[in-house]
């Protein structure tokens, strides 16, 4: 809501500003307005030393294992090492999730046991990767819902484990559903405040949700959206694209038609 | 779910409440912020507008201004409403003559259908029933994997093999009647309603395994787009019914308060937490009390009968009118709230509580440090609190890693807490009333008492 209230005072600001007087110079001041709202640093980040810990955060379901799985595939084709550490010690089986995308990486995997610590995991992970001088620890988590504070008190917990050197925390990358509704910055304030989220991952982008969302967390909160997950292989993880997704915006559905009606 | 919606129906109705009489301008007013109220909780613009609508048409027609309790007759109304949005019946479910019966879940990446598979088997055996599961999910990595975990956790075998999803359908349907389970619940992969590919293939799943009940799995937490899903897939399977997941983690509920009016299909069941017996059937009667902070007391005796055991219940009473109730009988009273699921979603069941206190964080592990304070008293000391004296503080404070400022306020509230029950307990009404509940058990209670306490002493 404050977003689209404060897109809209800017929009009459300019019409009168600019002299704006037809419709598709109205909808090109719309467009770069928005455009300019998802700027940030969308730069993943790396620094030299240590090995870097990429820690990967979000609710139940957004596809937090499958986005590290792309994302240390495609690290992998640039030339850097990568272990995959299965933080997730809650849901079942999420490790055997993980230990197949780590084979399609190439990519090393450290996990502990189903119920077990995760910032245990995480350790030995990077004790692992500063051993063996790998470059990247890409650190998985379970999903927790952000309402729930014993869990969101965990994964400050793992954050402090994630930052102990050698290894080096560049990046908190919140995952975050395409089609999660205005829950979305929420959830986003949330794990903001709990672990300070340097960017969005916003996945599920290929179907019929518009990631409206990404709006909202970027211009509310100021984080950067930096990856978009538009599909299941592996290529379908790319860098975010604002002026594209401003485009994609709005394109016309034929299929929501009946749904704005 | 829908705490914030609570909130602001709450704001309206104070502002109706206790009026003499409503102008039109009062219910236009009304109306325009329930309006509001609805569009920022992502009720879609549709389901809004009508349900508006209709409300504004009942309102006109009750003539409001000659009623004795004008605001009493808007909460009514808007209450029915809701109750009809949500779906107005609970689901009944039947069961096929022929077994199994053939339950089919469907629904997009990652909205939860795994879980709600597990859950699911674990509320059928809950009603007497033998499930099967069948995993065709065969494209996410290890999803089999996890639905075993499930599965075992569930007692609720597994049934799944590395072909293709619609022979391992068919293979489990065989295997549901070989074995004489009289439930099948086919878990699929998640997918998008937009990949025709796939969406043809859960249509061919479907009429492989004929389903009597086809699910759709939602996520709470989907915005609008919610509703588009549930169209498309509503359109290739037939719909029986939503399962709504993560409810814990959504405070708005538009997806709930909106799949029903567009698909035309009810929510069935909802998942309200992270463990397995969280999971319940979806009451909208209950629910529309609960939005309108009305409570939902049936639900929460239902879960209080599902943990409490009667003859234990009844023990503690007597021993409670007796003004004996002990420190040990506090703990088993905590471990009951425990297993009825996250005290916040307890609290949001009980009627007339203040915003504050419905929406207050609470959170399950402040009960940890309790539970160690008591557990680190001798069997004598919590029958009988008065004996700690400072030194047993330090070593409960020790023992139980907390300090002795935490013993002693959890000691003052206990102290407070016999106080208040040995004076309800002399109350006339509530004494006979609590005899005639605890019957004539008395003698047999406390033996079973002393036996308990040997066993705890026996440790």
């Amino acid at each position: 809501m404050d977003v689209t209230t404060s897109t809209l005072a800017d929009l009459r600001r300019r019409i009168k500003d600019e002299g704006i007087s037809s419709p598709a110079a109205l909808l090109d001041a719309l467009k770069s307005d928005l455009v300019s709202k998802l700027d940030g640093d969308r730069e993943l980040h790396y620094d030299d030393g240590g090995p870097n810990v990429w820690l990967f955060v979000g609710v139940n379901g957004v596809g937090k294992t499958t986005t590290i799985g792309k994302v240390g595939q495609r690290e992998h084709a640039e030339g850097r090492t990568v272990v995959m550490a299965a933080g997730d010690t809650f849901r079942a089986a999420a490790a055997d999730q993980l230990a197949l995308w780590s084979e399609r990486a190439g990519a090393e995997m450290v996990r502990g046991n189903e119920g077990g610590d995760p910032g245990a995991v995480i350790f030995d992970a990077v004790a692992h990767a500063a051993a063996r001088g790998v470059d990247l620890v890409l650190a998985d988590t379970a999903g927790r819902l952000h309402t729930k504070v014993n869990l969101m008190e965990e994964l400050k917990k793992v954050r402090r484990v994630a930052e102990r050197p050698p290894g080096r925390l560049s990046e908190v990358l919140l995952v975050i559903d395409a089609t999660t509704g205005q829950n979305g910055l929420i959830q986003a304030t949330q794990f903001a405040g709990a672990v300070g989220v340097t960017g969005v991952v916003l996945t599920k982008l290929d179907g019929t949700a518009k990631g409206g969302i990404a709006l909202a967390i970027t211009a509310g909160l100021g984080i950067p959206i930096k990856l978009v997950g538009l599909g299941e292989g592996p290529a379908d993880l790319v860098d975010f694209d604002p002026q594209e997704f401003v485009e994609a915006l709005f394109e016309p559905l034929a299929e929501t038609d009946s749904v704005v009606g | 779910m829908f705490e914030s919606l609570t909130d602001r129906f709450d704001a309206i109705f104070t502002r109706v409440r206790g009026r003499g009489r409503l102008s039109e301008a009062d219910v236009d007013q009304a109306l325009r912020e329930i309006r509001l109220a609805l569009l920022q909780a992502d009720v879609n613009l549709r389901v809004v507008r009508d349900f508006v609508g209709r409300i504004r048409e009942q309102l006109v027609g009750a003539d409001l201004s000659h009623s004795l309790d004008p605001a009493q007759q808007v909460i009514k109304v808007v209450n029915s409403e809701l109750v009809s949005i949500l779906g107005g019946e609970t689901l009944r479910v039947t069961y096929a003559p022929r077994p199994p019966t053939v339950v089919l879940l469907a629904g997009l990446q990652g909205s939860g259908k795994t879980t709600a598979a597990g859950k699911l088997a674990r509320w059928f055996k809950g009603q007497g029933r033998n499930p099967l599961l069948v995993g065709a999910d065969l494209q996410r990595p290890a999803a089999v994997e996890q639905l075993t975990v499930l599965g075992g956790q569930a007692g609720v075998p597994v049934f799944s093999e590395a072909s293709d999803p619609i022979t391992v359908a068919k293979k489990g349907l065989e295997e549901a009647v070989r074995l004489g389970r009289d439930v099948l619940i086919v878990d699929t992969a998640g997918r998008l309603s937009i990949d025709a590919e796939l969406m043809e293939e859960v249509r061919r799943i479907s009429e492989t395994v004929e389903p009597h009940y086809t699910f759709l799995v939602i996520d709470a937490m989907t915005g609008q787009d919610a509703v588009a899903t549930a169209e498309a897939f509503h359109r290739t399977l037939e719909l029986d019914g939503v399962i709504l997941t993560k409810v814990d983690g959504d405070a708005r509920g538009g997806a709930a308060l909106s799949v029903k009016e567009v698909v035309g299909r009810p929510i069935v069941f909802q998942s309200t937490g992270e463990k397995q017996g969280d999971f319940e059937l979806f009451h909208p009667d209950r629910m529309a009390d609960r939005i309108l902070g009305m409570g939902d007391v049936l639900t929460l005796i239902e879960r209080a009968e599902a943990v409490v055991d009667h003859e234990e219940a009844e023990d503690a009473a007597a021993r409670m009118q007796r003004g004996q109730f002990s420190l040990d009988d506090f703990l088993d009273q905590m471990q009951n709230v425990k297993k009825m699921g996250p005290i916040s979603g307890l609290v949001g069941m009980i009627p007339g509580l203040p915003k504050e206190v419905r929406n207050a964080q609470i959170d399950d592990s402040m009960l940890g440090p309790v539970e160690a304070i008591i557990r680190s008293m001798t069997p004598e000391e919590r029958r009988e609190p008065g004996i700690i004296n400072g030194s047993r503080r330090s070593r409960i404070a020790r023992g139980s890693g907390t300090s002795t400022t935490e013993v002693n306020s959890l000691l003052d509230r206990f102290k407070e807490m016999q106080r208040y029950m040995r004076q309800m307990a002399g109350m006339p009404g509530i004494g006979r009333r609590m005899a005639k509940a605890t019957g004539k058990s008395g003698a047999r209670s406390n033996k079973k008492v002393n036996n308990k306490k040997k066993k705890k002493k026996g440790r």
